[in-house]
């Protein structure tokens, strides 16, 4: 059986980009927002990865190293600004903490 | 990758997608998020980029997401009454998503990118990545580590309590 | 088909050695801490009178008492996560066994088989990923048990745990620096290097600094006394595993001793040789003073497979007379250790290791 061709893999990462997307714009807590955004990263990697390997190129491997090190420091960073923000709203829902003044 | 696998698996990863953005319970969102991580590993390892899926696990699944855990724990997050948001934000959401879809999909159908049977011997492997990294790419390397820092300062600074 | 079922055939010996080693380090560590603490231990079981055979006791009648045990779930606990959580905490570590070579090759017939379950060229990482894997049994646990002390374990825990994963992979970056692979059976074949003829060039020679962080990262990691903060049996009853009885109970006892005889596996492959004999080569003894045993390619297969699982013993001896000798850390003390004395030194390592390999590079294997 021939291997699962480049476009399942670019569909699949598409999917998963939409799912993400969708996370983002429909829930309405961050943290759940922020897994998203991961959800959203990864969809991307996987299509860097498939592309790579499609033209046997390493340069594809070498952007998913860097988007995976940004990531792993925005959600620190993220997540540091979630906690801050909880600590004087005492919320974590997107709608609660939109106005600047309370 | 077998195509058949393929599929299951591609299954079982947008069924954690999905889980991870509707579940009402964010505890069993991170879980699902692990999930859906390990299995974009087994992918990316199909797909002979050895070192890059398991620095996935390392990195992701092993360390993301349990800051994110803790972060949910801290917080004390239960299971919420309501996942979504307005009736009005989920449709325009749903539309958003189904337009990217549907702007997107046809045309990634139709991508018949070369496939070359084998790829060169070491492709994937870490003195391959390693041989990149360290040459051409040297600057972005040298930059995210110093992003790196910048982060870890940053969060430390931010998350610490200031009475 | 013959392929696959070699593999298996591979995965079921690695693991039967790994339930041995469990098994045995169970009933030792019983034995062990009696010795310690100036007492018999363990003997009330005996078959037809003879007393050694109490290890049956432990090996066969202990897991089924846990198993026929009622399983509680405390109320308010979320039941999906306290059914996960014993499944999270043991299956990561035990398949960290298919990459550990069990020994050389095997000969049968005109095939060669190469003795490790799954031939990984990045098994060092695929070690790292699994053990990263492993912190979420505790943080579950801790969560899913809806008890403020269940919580702290876990927390406590899952903290320790990420804390000492650093200084364990910065530890396993020197000996990678040093054998130049991140595949393990290629690393435990560079050890059968003799230097200056007679001795065996074991990584514990070219890695001191690296096997001392690598050994107390590890006994972090599984939550081992003097790290066992989290379980500490006179504070938090079982830290983050009190609410789980019966079987769910059994698989966490289980992730800790199996996560001993990953530490010992891994400390063998890494810093003691593996399964390399010292003067064994292939075809038979090769002794310094010039004499030569020949010996057959079964006889020496055996005789490696033997040494390691020698190795396996020794190791997980060390870890228990550890366990029922030294006090336990305070959790501040603890993470101190991890990030102001572990961290910094395994830099220094890493740092250390390649200036050499840098200068004396054509030395190494």
């Amino acid at each position: 059986m021939p291997p699962a061709p480049l476009a399942w893999y670019l569909v699949l990462s598409a999917a998963l980009f939409a799912i993400g997307a969708l996370g983002v714009l429909v829930r309405r807590n961050v943290i759940v927002m922020f897994m998203a955004i991961e959800l959203m990263l990864n969809a991307v990697n996987l299509a860097f990865v498939a592309f790579a390997r499609s033209r046997g190129s390493m340069d594809g491997q070498v952007i998913v190293f860097f988007v995976m090190t940004v990531a792993a420091a925005e959600a620190a960073v993220g997540l540091a600004i979630i906690l801050s923000v909880f600590r004087s709203r005492e919320t974590t829902n997107a709608d609660e903490i939109a106005s600047l003044r309370w | 990758m077998n195509p058949i696998a393929f599929l299951v698996l591609a299954a079982l990863l947008v069924v954690a997608a999905v889980t991870v953005v509707l579940h009402r319970n964010p505890v069993h969102s991170a879980l699902a998020l692990v999930a859906a991580m390990c299995l974009l590993s087994v992918f990316f390892i199909a797909l002979d980029a050895q070192l890059i899926g398991f620095l996935q696990v390392i990195v992701y699944a092993g360390a993301v997401v349990v800051l994110f855990l803790f972060v949910i724990m801290l917080l004390n997050l239960q299971r919420e009454a309501r996942a979504l948001g307005s009736g009005a934000l989920v449709v325009a959401g749903g539309a958003a998503a189904l337009a990217f879809l549907a702007l997107m999909v046809p045309g990634l159908v139709r991508v018949a990118g070369p496939r070359p049977a084998d790829v060169a011997a070491g492709y994937g492997e870490t003195v391959a990545l390693a041989e990149r990294l360290f040459t051409v790419y040297l600057l972005p390397f040298e930059l995210t580590s110093v992003l790196l820092l910048v982060a870890i300062v940053g969060a430390v600074a931010l998350a610490k309590r200031t009475t | 088909m013959v392929d696959v079922l070699i593999v298996v055939a591979k995965a079921v010996v690695v693991f039967l050695i790994a339930l041995l080693t469990m098994g045995h380090g169970v009933f030792f560590e019983r034995k062990v801490s009696a010795v310690v603490q100036d007492r018999i231990g363990a003997n009330r079981a005996s078959i037809f009178g003879i007393a050694g055979l109490g290890i049956v006791n432990t090996l066969i009648a202990d897991p089924i008492k846990f198993l026929i045990k009622e399983d509680v779930v405390p109320a308010g606990s979320d039941r999906l996560l306290h059914f996960l959580a014993p499944v999270l905490a043991v299956i990561p570590l035990l398949v960290v066994f298919a990459v550990v070579p069990f020994g050389d090759v095997l000969v049968v017939g005109e095939r060669t088989i190469d003795l490790q379950a799954a031939e990984l060229n990045v098994g060092i990482l695929y070690v790292l990923a699994m053990v990263s894997l492993g912190v979420y049994g505790v943080v579950i646990a801790g969560w899913a048990s809806n008890s403020r002390w269940s919580l702290l374990g876990g927390i406590r825990g899952s903290a320790q745990m990420i804390s000492y994963e650093i200084a364990m992979g910065l530890a396993l970056v020197g000996v990678v620096l040093t054998y130049g692979t991140f595949d393990l059976q290629e690393i435990v074949r560079a050890q059968g290097a003799h230097l200056g003829g007679w001795l065996p060039a074991w990584g514990i020679l070219y890695q001191p600094l690296g096997f001392l962080i690598f050994v107390v990262a590890g006994v972090a990691e599984s939550k081992r006394i003097p790290f066992d903060l989290p379980e500490s049996e006179s504070e938090l009853v079982s830290g983050y595993f009190t609410e789980y009885s019966g079987a769910k109970h059994l698989m966490f006892m289980m992730s800790d001793f199996v996560e001993v005889v990953i530490v010992s596996a891994l400390v063998t492959t890494l810093f003691f040789g593996g399964w390399q004999v010292p003067w064994l080569a292939r075809d038979g003894f090769h002794f310094p003073w010039g004499a030569t045993l020949p010996l057959p390619a079964l006889a020496v297969t055996a005789l490696q497979v033997l040494t390691f699982v020698l190795k396996l013993h020794v190791a997980t001896l060390v870890q228990i007379v550890v366990r029922w000798t030294l006090p336990r850390f305070r959790y501040d003390q603890l993470m101190r250790l991890g990030w102001q004395g572990l961290l910094p030194l395994s830099l220094a390592n890493v740092v250390v290791s390649a200036l050499f390999i840098a200068a004396f590079g054509e030395h190494f294997a």
